[in-house]
């Protein structure tokens, strides 16, 4: 008997628990069981995962460095990225297709007089324009497109999905058919057939107002974004507001007496302000990449104004025997879009994991 | 007018549209004619199957979803578009998911505090914390807890949560939807033991909903059984626990576990054959005709009323 238990005992394969290795909970410990985590809010919940996540913290410093560097950049360089390079107030046309660091000839001799000059520290381009101030204002142009193209899809998006949202019924209806109708167009050829109708027309209209100074270009982006690229967002807080006003502390709060307004303000917007924020992050590249693309294939900005996709195009003639021309803004282009589809991505894992699938 | 009565609720009609197929639409009766009373700091239970409607009754009730039909008076006064704001301080409601009954972006304190806002019932800051900590005191929270946020609880603290928030208003009358079939066997115990404190406390009444009979028996002064959308009995909770009329009721109090294996054993269960119709395409007279053992030819042709029996048990069946 004694024996049998023992060698039960020492079934390694037996599943049955030792009870022996279980003891009662001591008063302490069932007190213990009743204390609760450090509380933290939403945000810095949010914000200690998002700075776990390298990725997102690498994405971070690179958008840091790059604003930063497009920022302040144009203002340290004393040169103006329109500006052809001079010398001593006349125009230096040896300063052609510098490499880096090199010096024009007339430089040189200015250098051997013992004075200073700032050096290029990317060359200069075929026009004799100091390359690296070039790219930075590039960047510059292709940050403010970005940002202001993810605005403007946001406002219009937010507007329109919200409203869709919460009107429900044969309103939402008839703006989702819309909105469907606009999704199915394929989108790269439209901005393409926009740009180039919209060139046409807008240009007289806007002549001599300080639109002018924008381009045209610049503006039929725009209008571009406005009209095509809001539907993703509209449909994204559409499908939010839907979601939210399903929960029942929507309900509870109207149980209590709160009337719409209230409960927009202070359970709708609340709920989904991460997912705007998420998706408005995503939608900057996506605009920084079409800006690119377009300028690339010349309905971007105007010239002299330069962009990351006007300086690459520009560069693809000389590209055998300058090839840095070429793939500096291409490596720019890549690291922003890069940069910010990753911090869009550890932004959602953080704020909001029921959205990763 | 005053009346014994503190909610009255007469013929209450909830139908929802739904659409079958293109263009086509029908009803679906939820609630279909629904009749009791409930008198100050009573408690009515009110039981039936998933799906039978007494989520329905307790929003519609509540003006959450707009009546198809029927009226429903509170302390004697008509229940309207006009004065529910102001009623809503009298009538508030416990609901049954403590999960998504709770807004996971507000602390505590402010979920609490919501119905002290929205009826700006204080007049400094420091009140409405005064009037939050007593609350939460109250159903049993912590108060160190106020600034914490919902998701960072317990479903039993959770659902506290929710009944603080309902009582934040002083309310006379409170819809409790099935506030404990959504915790832990040992917390319902714990939670139900609540509600009643609360009403020796504060003198609320109850609409009780739950689809377990065990727990309603507990709590209720009567009790109201439900099948697809009708009230098919409604007694005093000890009538109806000894002398079950509905053969409804009594499949439901067959299938209640007693915790003595002897009578188990003798018992007989009374299983119900067959699933319960979808309510869209109901039965003919008697909902209940399609599981039930004496139905008969009069059962098909009309539906029978709720008639009293005596003792205040009313009973709509055919059958006596
Ligand atoms: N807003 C609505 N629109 C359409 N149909 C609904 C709506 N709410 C409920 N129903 C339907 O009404 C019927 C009754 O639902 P209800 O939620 O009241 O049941 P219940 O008794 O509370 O069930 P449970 O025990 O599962 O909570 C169900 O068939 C349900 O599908
Ligand atoms: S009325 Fe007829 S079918 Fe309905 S419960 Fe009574 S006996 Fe059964
Ligand atoms: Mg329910």
């Amino acid at each position: 008997m004694n024996n049998e238990q023992n060698e039960f005992k020492k079934n390694p394969l037996g599943v049955q628990i030792d009870l022996s290795k279980f003891e009662l909970a001591t008063e302490e410990e069932k007190a213990q069981q009743e204390v609760m985590s450090e509380s933290t809010t939403f945000f810095k919940d949010g914000m200690k995962k998002l700075m776990k996540n390298p990725l997102a913290v690498f994405s971070i410093i690179m958008l840091c460095i790059i604003i930063l560097a497009a920022v302040v950049g144009p203002a340290v360089i004393p040169y103006e990225y329109s500006e052809m390079i001079s010398v001593n107030g006349r125009r230096d046309k040896t300063a052609k297709n510098l490499a880096p660091f090199e010096w024009s000839k007339n430089e040189q001799k200015v250098i051997d007089g013992g004075e200073k000059l700032f050096p290029h520290i990317l060359g200069t381009d075929e026009q004799c324009r100091d390359y690296l101030v070039r790219v930075l204002y590039g960047t510059r142009v292709s940050l403010f497109v970005g940002f202001f193209a993810a605005l403007l899809v946001l406002i219009i998006g937010l507007l329109y999905g919200s409203i869709s949202g919460y009107m429900g019924g044969r309103v939402d209806l008839i703006m989702m058919r819309i909105v469907d109708i606009i999704y199915s167009l394929p989108d790269t050829l439209m901005v393409i057939l926009l740009s180039v109708v919209l060139k046409s027309t807008l240009a007289p209209a806007i002549e001599g107002t300080q639109l002018a100074k924008l381009g045209v270009n610049m503006i039929s982006l725009f209008i571009v974004f406005g009209l095509l690229y809001w539907v993703g967002m509209a449909r994204l807080i559409r499908g939010q507001i839907l979601s939210i006003k399903e929960n029942e502390y929507v309900l509870a709060a109207q149980a209590t007496g709160a009337k719409s307004g209230w409960i927009i303000r202070k359970h709708i917007i609340p709920n989904c302000l991460s997912v705007i924020f998420i998706s408005t992050a995503l939608q900057i590249p996506s605009a920084i990449f079409t800006e690119s693309f377009l300028s690339f294939i010349g309905l971007g900005v105007q010239a002299p104004m330069p962009s990351l996709g006007s300086l690459a195009n520009a560069a693809r003639e000389g590209m055998q025997s300058y090839p840095h021309k070429l793939v500096i803004p291409a490596i720019v282009i890549c690291l922003l879009v890069l940069s910010f589809n990753l911090l869009g991505d550890g932004l959602r894992d953080a704020f909001d994991p029921k959205l990763r699938r | 007018m005053s009346s014994e009565y503190l909610v009255e609720v007469k013929d209450l009609k909830q139908y929802f549209p739904v659409s079958t197929g293109f263009m086509k639409k029908t009803w679906l009766k939820a609630v279909d004619g629904v009749s009791f009373a409930i008198k100050p700091g009573e408690t009515l239970g009110l039981v039936g199957e998933s799906g039978c409607g007494k989520t329905t009754v307790g929003r519609t009730l509540l003006r959450l979803y707009e009546p198809t039909g029927g009226e429903v008076l509170f302390n004697g006064e008509p229940v309207t578009d006009r004065n529910i704001t102001q009623l809503r301080k009298g009538m508030q409601m416990v609901f049954q998911d403590p999960y998504s009954s709770l807004d996971p972006r507000m602390t505590v304190e402010d979920i609490i505090g919501e119905p002290l806002d929205v009826h700006k019932l204080y007049k400094t800051r420091a009140e409405r914390r005064d009037k939050i900590l007593h609350l939460m005191e109250l159903v049993g929270l912590n108060a160190e807890h106020a600034t914490r946020y919902a998701h960072e609880f317990s479903g039993g603290q959770r659902q506290r949560i929710g009944i603080a928030r309902a009582l934040a208003v002083d309310p006379k009358f409170i819809v409790c939807d099935e506030p404990v079939s959504a915790l832990d066997v040992s917390i319902q115990a714990q939670v139900v033991n609540m509600f009643e404190d609360l009403q020796d406390k504060l003198g609320v009444a109850y609409l009780f909903i739950a689809h377990d009979l065990l727990i309603v028996r507990h709590i209720s002064d009567r009790i109201a059984v439900m099948y697809l959308g009708k009230i098919v009995e409604i007694a005093d909770a000890d009538e109806l626990n000894d002398h079950p009329q509905h053969p409804y009721t009594i499949s439901l109090l067959s299938a209640v576990p007693i915790p003595d294996p002897k009578i188990t054993r003798q018992r007989k269960r009374i299983v119900l054959e067959g699933d319960v119709p979808s309510p869209m395409n109901m039965p003919s007279g008697c909902a209940f005709r399609s599981r039930c053992r004496y139905a008969t030819e009069k059962c098909a042709q009309e539906c029978p009323k709720l008639e009293d029996r005596g003792n205040g048990h009313f009973v709509a069946c055919w059958n006596k």
